[in-house]
């Protein structure tokens, strides 16, 4: 029986397609996956999100022990900042990735992936030294509005000015009359939003969203949007075999802050030598790539997709995977396998789109 | 314009099937395309291949999913439609003219296939 977030009525009552996912009953498209991930791109989507889970530390000491679980550094933001960073265990690889929010020094919230939220929970729990980790996770809601008309929107169901609130910068507020954490963040590649909210105020907000001129958006074109910007899911990209460094994700560890949860096991790693990359690489022969599909070096695997799609803005077919770094220099060629046909690709820059 | 049209024939693997001279004309149904979401690729074999009926000829991909096509009578590929490997999205736009293959039969199990009525009952009964 999978679970329901506080808009499930609100998807069915707009037509969403609904699947499983993470155990969760989600819309993982309305009208269509193009459609939505065309509207984000050049007008404003809405996304339910309320399966992803919240994790808090309260107390004197809680910047200390969130920032000994986490690669990023809270003591290098200001109060009203978010980092994005990798929970890790000891081997150096990733429990999950999160979004930590500090308001303050002694008040650090951390939103988490819906399939690891409770694992995260378990972990930081048992690793918590001194201020014990509280699960919000059924408190709060989430709607990230996101597109470049995501702003003007917010704004105008907003009393407050955002236009403060920079990018991984947060306030607290009412947006169409409900209280709500305002975070400028997202996963799509686009400005926006991410309204965290009382589960019983969500159906609210998200009518209110809907009526100042954003659509609903899918599971499906969150996932092709945040692909093409060649944002980490966990699951395909990232998981407890790889480290921030092979993802490419270097600079979501900051090696002066400290000791942290898997600092030992990055610096080994960095003194040994990074035995793969993640890369993003284009298709040069007709084909779609696919997560787990096998990359190919002279006929060998070296490699393995982790996600791929045909790009609806790109129009190419891009793909995420692991490489050895041999192979991971922009202009590198290799081969996927796909059903036992090996397709030319190569390692292109990412992210795969571009604005203008 | 009917989702089914009722000059066609039908499979449980969401194709449909048209006789024209001897030769029996393949393509997907508007529920196959409706439930893959906006298609991206198309794959489908040589002329002069041989199909089997019920196994794969092919692959369709759209935005989220591959799925396997399967030929709705054995026989021998007469035709592949190269419009549609060349613009995948026209299977969305409309499934019963982007056809895929055309086969020539070597049996007669085009006479055993769903009429419309009968698909659209099982679709009815899937729900």
């Amino acid at each position: 029986m999978s679970r329901h977030t506080p808009l499930n009525a609100a998807h069915r009552k707009l037509g969403g397609r609904m699947v499983d996912f993470a155990g969760w009953d989600m819309p993982v498209q309305y009208t269509g996956l193009i459609q939505e991930h065309e509207m984000v791109r050049t007008n404003v989507g809405l996304f339910d999100v309320s399966h992803m889970g919240e994790i808090e530390f309260k107390g004197p000491g809680a910047l200390e022990e969130a920032n000994r679980l986490i690669t990023n550094d809270l003591a290098k933001a200001t109060d009203g900042q978010a980092v994005y960073a990798g929970l890790l265990n000891e081997k150096g690889t990733f429990v999950d990735d999160v979004v930590a929010y500090r308001f303050s020094p002694e008040h650090i919230f951390i939103c988490v992936n819906a399939s690891n939220a409770d694992k995260d929970f378990a972990w930081m729990a048992e690793n918590a030294k001194k201020v014990k980790p509280v699960n919000r996770s059924n408190d709060y809601a989430q709607i990230a509005v996101q597109g470049p008309r995501a702003f003007a929107l917010v704004q105008k169901l907003c009393g407050k000015p955002l236009d403060g609130v920079g990018t991984y910068r947060f306030t607290t507020g009412e947006v169409a009359g409900v209280g709500c954490i305002i975070s400028r963040t997202g996963y799509t590649g686009e400005d926006g939003f991410e309204l965290y909210c009382d589960p019983n105020s969500a159906e609210k907000l998200w009518f209110a969203l809907i009526d100042g001129g954003a659509g609903p958006a899918g599971l499906g074109a969150r996932d092709s949007l945040r692909t093409e910007m060649k944002y980490a899911l966990y699951g395909n990209d990232i998981d407890d075999q790889h480290t921030p460094l092979e993802a490419g994700l270097g600079w979501i560890v900051k090696w002066d802050k400290g000791d942290f949860i898997g600092k030992a096991a990055l610096e080994a790693q960095k003194a040994a030598g990074i035995p793969r990359k993640l890369i993003g690489f284009e298709l040069t022969e007709p084909g779609v790539p696919r997560a787990h599909y096998a990359i190919l070096k002279d006929g060998q695997k070296v490699g393995e997709v982790t996600s791929g799609t045909m790009g609806p803005s790109t129009k190419k077919a891009i793909g995420i995977g692991y490489v050895p770094p041999a192979l991971a220099a922009e202009g590198s060629t290799f081969h996927v396998d796909i059903r036992n046909r090996p397709v030319a690709a190569k390692v292109v820059k990412t992210p795969f789109y571009k604005k203008g | 314009m009917s989702n089914y049209p009722s000059d066609l024939k039908y499979t449980k693997d969401h194709e449909w099937a048209k006789k024209s001279g001897g030769n029996i004309v393949v393509g997907v149904t508007w529920h196959a395309q409706d439930a893959l979401g906006a298609v991206v690729y198309v794959e489908l074999p040589k002329v002069g291949a041989t199909v089997k009926a019920h196994e794969s000829f092919g692959v369709i991909e759209s935005t989220k999913a591959v799925s396997e096509l399967f030929a709705p009578v054995g026989g021998k590929v007469a035709k592949i439609n190269d419009a549609v490997t060349g613009n995948p999205g026209s299977v969305n736009d409309d499934p019963y003219a982007a056809w895929l293959i055309e086969i020539e039969p070597s049996g007669a199990e085009f006479d055993g296939l769903m009429d419309q009525a009968t698909y659209v009952k099982s679709l009815e009964a899937a729900k």
